[in-house]
């Protein structure tokens, strides 16, 4: 759907941020993504417009980011680093055990991501973009669930800030 | 004695883990003190103080910081700060940490370096996935407009400065310094030829300064306590304070502050507890997956950024260090380099592109029981393409650091276990019987 009347204000605030309107590519991706769950075609025709760019400049950038989801995805994303520190701290059981648990749970999509940064945690994921870690399977099961019941109250999609969209 | 941490710019966040990051703690604890005292300089007296200190940048290349200010071209106008938070090294979580816990030591670093280079917008490129980070700094910086730190005429100096927090999504080459200009224009974060360089033409092709988080952390000290203060700590040509992060295998897995010139093993067995379940090291790797890697033989030579280059063949890169028990296969985390170098490859250079993925292919083979015999040396071979003499400091056949970065772990399976893997991949041939062509090989 189009931006709403409030995020087209803020999108607008953004925009006027920059010395040059294009920079506002990847913020405006970020909140269309947190407005809609995904990025959708009319975001980045909508942001095109914004921004005086074709579509296509916005949609090759855009894919070339791994934030931007372009189909639709659960409200909980989870992220699970399997790169080196977590590799031999059981990063990929992790990865394994979660994508088992949730593969036909629409609500959370599981990913493998690179390095996140936060290797002292290993092994460690993100669940919209908040960190966790270390953490065995049945833990990281328990604080996903948590934040499917609400007790845990989840960053939006894009990771902006706590709370809906 | 057991080596201990030298804090400069891990003090405040590590003492007031649970407030360090409000604008009323920072304040408390002596925040823009160092501004305050800068706005009162010339901004050629910045310069040559950070000059004077030897500061180095933290982000992986170890330039001279004041020498990258100073090659700003004179009189043109307007230029920019492009501060680099995008932090995608593995295993390196140091800006994380500062982002998170000292917003406003890195906002004061970016005001004084914006008044010492004369722009007046300033940029922080924040890594996408740092949610809480972005918001810390986000209030910091909306924090810092209110007490008027940053805005039109700075505590009356007249200066004027904007500062603009800018969000990636997900893209490790963002953090080449050319890579990040590009994704902050709005598009692909590809690098780009230099020369000319970003201080000449940057974002918008203006003069632009990028600088890491933990360097602009670093300025406000410098500018509080004088370049000779900061000079009088380190090694040789290495100055002053770095933050290593520790991963892997170790007990104490972290960022530690110290002093350079400490040793590796004081780092990695005094600072962070040793090899976790009283094991044995096998390998370490001393600088982000771009860097070549060590063994125990190394344990003893100093941090220091020049002799790790000139004597060890290898960097001190982004500062993270990895450490790996004697359980470890150095295939498997060889390989899983390459695959992250492969996935991050940003397409636009034809060696890095294509060699990547092939890099990461034969590894994947070779690391899982399919290896074949020759494939040591054929990785040897077309490797020459990607890191030019495959050595360190390679030659380059790319744009950017990322293309003879592949093959780093291949150097480092070469250096120390050519023959081992040799007969290893012989003995996984024979066992196998036949040679699985790639649609073969299970994924």
């Amino acid at each position: 759907m189009p931006f709403t009347p409030a995020n087209l204000d803020l999108a607008r605030e953004t925009i006027a941020k920059y010395p040059q309107k294009k920079s506002a590519v990847l913020p405006l991706l970020h909140l269309a993504q947190d407005q809609d769950g995904h990025v959708t075609p009319a975001a980045i025709e909508e942001i095109a417009d914004l921004l005086d760019l074709t579509p296509a400049l916005v949609l090759g950038t855009c894919s070339f980011y791994t934030m931007f989801k372009r189909e639709p995805i659960g409200d909980l994303l989870v992220s699970v680093c399997t790169n080196v520190s977590c590799l031999v701290n059981g990063g990929p059981d992790l990865l394994d055990h979660l994508q088992r648990r949730y593969a036909a749970d629409s609500d959370v999509t599981v990913e493998e991501v690179e390095c996140i940064a936060a290797c002292d945690l290993a092994p460690v994921l993100q669940v919209n973009y908040e960190f966790h870690g270390p953490l065995t399977g049945p833990d990281a099961e328990t604080v996903v669930d948590e934040y499917k019941a609400g007790k845990r109250v989840a960053r939006t999609i894009s990771g902006t800030r706590v709370g809906k969209s | 004695m057991a080596a201990q941490e030298t804090r400069i710019i891990t003090k405040f966040l590590r003492e007031r883990p649970d407030d360090s990051f409000t604008i009323d703690a920072a304040l408390a604890n002596g925040a823009y003190e160092g501004l305050k005292k800068a706005l009162a300089m010339t901004p050629e007296d910045i310069i040559t103080e950070v000059q004077t200190s030897g500061l180095r940048g933290r982000g992986g290349a170890g330039f001279g910081t004041g020498q990258k200010w100073s090659f700003l071209p004179k009189d043109v106008f307007p230029r920019y700060l492009a501060v680099n938070g995008d932090e995608g090294e593995p295993s390196t979580f140091k800006d994380h940490m500062l982002v998170e816990g000292d917003p406003h030591q890195v906002i004061e670093g970016v005001i004084i370096t914006s008044y010492a280079i004369q722009c007046h917008t300033a940029f922080i490129y924040l890594r996408g996935e740092f949610g809480l980070g972005a918001e810390r700094l986000g209030q910091a910086i909306a924090d810092a407009y209110d007490k008027g730190f940053i805005g039109k005429n700075i505590l009356g100096s007249g200066f004027d400065l904007e500062i603009v927090l800018h969000r990636g999504a997900g893209c490790y080459i963002a953090g080449d310094e050319t890579g990040l200009l590009s994704s902050l224009e709005g598009e692909r974060a590809m690098p780009r030829i230099k020369p000319p360089f970003p201080a000449v033409q940057g974002v918008y092709a203006a003069p632009t300064i990028v600088n890491n988080v933990e360097t602009m952390s670093t300025v406000p000290h410098i500018i509080n306590k004088g370049g000779e203060w900061y000079a009088s700590m380190g090694v040789n040509r290495s100055t002053g304070t770095r933050i290593f992060s520790v991963s892997g295998n170790v007990e104490r897995p972290g960022n530690y502050e110290i002093e350079l010139g400490m040793t590796f093993r004081e780092l990695i067995y005094d600072l962070a507890g040793g090899i976790k379940d009283g094991k044995e090291l096998g390998f370490f790797i001393p600088g982000g997956a771009s860097s070549p890697w060590l063994i125990a033989e190394h344990l003893d030579a100093p941090l220091d950024m020049d002799s790790v280059q000139s004597e060890l063949k290898t960097m001190l890169g982004s500062g993270a260090v990895m450490v790996f028990d004697e359980t470890v296969d150095p295939l498997l985390v060889a390989w899983r380099i390459a695959k992250f170098f492969a996935h991050e490859s940003c397409g636009k250079c034809t060696p890095c592109r294509e060699g990547s993925g092939w890099v990461e292919k034969v590894l994947y083979r070779m690391s899982h029981g399919y290896g074949r015999p020759e494939d040591m040396d054929l990785l040897l071979g077309f490797g020459n393409n990607l890191a030019l003499g495959m050595s360190w400091p390679p030659g380059m056949t790319t744009i950017c650091q990322l293309g003879p970065s592949v093959m780093s772990p291949t150097q480092s399976l070469r250096n120390f276990w050519y023959d081992e893997i040799k007969e290893r991949m012989a003995r996984d041939a024979e066992a196998r019987g036949e040679i699985l062509v790639r649609s073969e090989v299970p994924a």
